[in-house]
């Protein structure tokens, strides 16, 4: 008997997606593990939003298959937004409410009972060292940033996805997020995340780069560096960003 | 005369205190970052010096002027470029821009030669709606609407937040060539890495300037060994750094960890291999223990202290 095979928490083949006569996002095939912290990187307008969108059951693709948490993006998408969670740098919390507001907000959307709700919000705001009765609107961002993390995992998703979310947040934030995040990731949640800070590219498992819809780079950071002879993944996101440094100037 | 001189400067946001008692200098033909976080009391700083708002306490002036008695000159003789987007996102690229150079009297040609490496770039696009550009291109479309007057003095308000790196780095160089006119450019970023592009930098946190030299001196100020801890299993080996008996600060840094030791007077190389030691004994035989190089965003670390709390 054969060990089975560990389960992919996002499995993508060759994932399409057209506007008209623009296709944003390009055949597109890579898997995401379950409990792996993935980093989904490219330039603005290279079709990451698209993609995101696209697994998130959000957009139906054009052509190629995804499966998302074991569900179908085309005929599963209802099945995805619940099993999965989400945050974006934009709007992530309601800024009138307090904090146990907002808690038990999203825990109604995802229909979970008193009890869970009271005990994952006693548990959360103890590693957070966060009081229930602040106003969201009365926290940093990078406090705000952190809490919205933690709401987004409220539900126990399998996946979550997290867009720009340490954007503006002061170093010393911005690296306790990424502990909250490694932490998840160690009780088995996998994390999906963008960023423009390329110093956190490096702490993902494994990262893509996307250009031009397609995915140019894929692997680990150590792999990457090495394949393609860089020092850094900053210095590899340039370079396939941007192939025509030196020539155009 | 300085380009900007700030005494004192202080504003408050009803409980909130923006900018806290500053005071700095800026020397004409500067190239000078602000950098620090969201919340700093960078944007309320750059609105007080373009005549937008007014301070509590302290004073401004700008090219000489003062920013609340002569704010009608001085509009005049400033560019400025808001954090957020503020063109006509109905109108095309080549409309803002005679839109723009229309209310200050200007013309499109007769500044031409100034927005002239900017505006080569967006020239292909100057028919499409202002709304419908990509980041990059709406910031370097901004940044001709900023110029288009001549202005003595160019405030950048985070020209590059949400922007990706590559854009991010193509913005900079044009930031280089203008400095290279003799302009004044005063730009701020919540990006570290971006802080050796300037000529001089102040940190800037919770409306406090946390420090104001060269990127190069600001970084070597940090006044402590740094380690950098190479290994596999990163955040198994974050935890075990944390609770080394010696450590003062432990944080992840690019694809290494930064690590400072809490004692003083032992030498770096004591240290280093004492870590080694340590890290063999807990389970991490393959870690790599090197002194380095303080980079800005480590002295920002150690004079922000503890991270704010709520308000």
């Amino acid at each position: 008997m054969t060990a089975p095979e560990r389960e992919h928490a996002i499995e993508a083949r060759e994932l399409t997606r057209r506007f008209g006569t623009f296709t944003a996002v390009d055949h597109i095939t890579f898997d995401v593990a379950a409990g792996e912290v993935f980093g989904f990187l490219g330039a603005n307008g290279a079709g990451k939003t698209t993609a995101i969108r696209i697994l998130t059951g959000l957009l139906a693709p054009s052509a190629g298959s995804a499966r998302v948490a074991g569900h179908d993006v085309y005929t599963e998408s209802e099945w995805i937004k619940r099993r999965i969670g989400y945050m974006s740098q934009k709007f992530s919390l309601y800024e009138d409410l307090t904090v146990g507001e907002n808690i038990r907000l999203y825990g109604g959307i995802y229909d979970l009972s008193r009890e869970v709700v009271r005990e994952r919000t006693t548990r959360m705001l103890a590693r957070l060292d966060l009081d229930a009765s602040t106003r969201v609107h009365a926290l940093p961002l990078g406090w705000r940033q952190k809490l919205a993390f933690l709401v987004a995992l409220l539900h126990e998703p399998s996946i979550v996805f997290l867009d720009e979310p340490t954007s503006g947040v002061d170093p010393i934030t911005r690296r306790q997020f990424w502990e909250l995040i490694y932490e998840a990731a160690a009780r088995g949640t996998t994390v999906f995340v963008t960023t423009h800070y390329m110093d956190e590219a490096e702490y993902c498992d494994r990262i893509s780069i996307m250009v031009a819809g397609r995915i140019e780079a894929l692997g680990t950071p150590a792999d990457l560096r090495s394949q393609f002879d860089v020092a850094s993944i900053d210095e590899l996101f340039v370079r396939l960003a941007r192939p025509t440094t030196g020539a155009a100037g | 005369m300085n380009a900007v001189t700030v005494e004192g400067l202080t504003k408050r946001f009803e409980s909130v205190v923006a900018l806290d008692a500053i005071s700095l200098e800026i020397a004409p033909g500067e190239l000078f970052g602000f950098i620090g976080p969201d919340g700093a009391g960078k944007t309320t700083l750059f609105r007080i010096l373009v005549t937008l708002i007014v301070p509590d306490a302290g004073r401004a002036t700008v090219l000489g002027r003062d920013v609340v008695a002569d704010l009608w000159e001085l509009r005049r003789r400033v560019g400025y470029m808001p954090g957020r987007f503020s063109l006509y996102p109905d109108l095309s690229v080549e409309e803002n821009l005679r839109f723009f150079a229309s209310v200050f009297g200007a013309t499109v040609e007769k500044q031409y030669d100034l927005i002239a490496p900017i505006y080569e770039q967006l020239a292909p696009f100057k028919d499409r709606r202002a709304g419908a550009l990509s980041g990059g291109m709406k910031q370097k479309l901004a940044l001709c609407c900023a110029l288009v007057h001549r202005p003595e003095i160019l405030f950048l308000d985070e020209p590059t937040t949400g922007v990706d790196a590559v854009s991010r780095r193509e913005f900079w160089e044009l930031l280089d060539r203008l400095e290279h006119t003799g302009l004044t450019i005063v730009v701020s970023t919540p990006y570290m890495d971006e802080a050796d592009r300037c000529g001089r930098v102040a940190l800037i946190q919770r409306g406090r300037l946390l420090g104001i030299d060269t990127p190069d001196r600001i970084a070597a100020s940090f006044g402590r060994p740094l380690f950098t801890v190479r290994g596999v299993e990163r955040y198994q080996l974050l935890l075990a750094a944390r609770g080394y008996a010696n450590a003062a600060t432990v944080f992840p840094f690019g694809d290494v960890l930064h690590y400072t030791d809490r004692r003083d007077g032992v030498a770096p190389a004591q240290i280093a291999r004492e870590l080694r030691d340590y890290f063999a004994t807990s389970g991490f035989p393959d870690v790599t223990v090197e002194e380095t190089r303080p980079t800005i965003e480590d002295t920002f670390m150690a004079r922000m202290g503890e991270p704010e709390r709520a308000a």
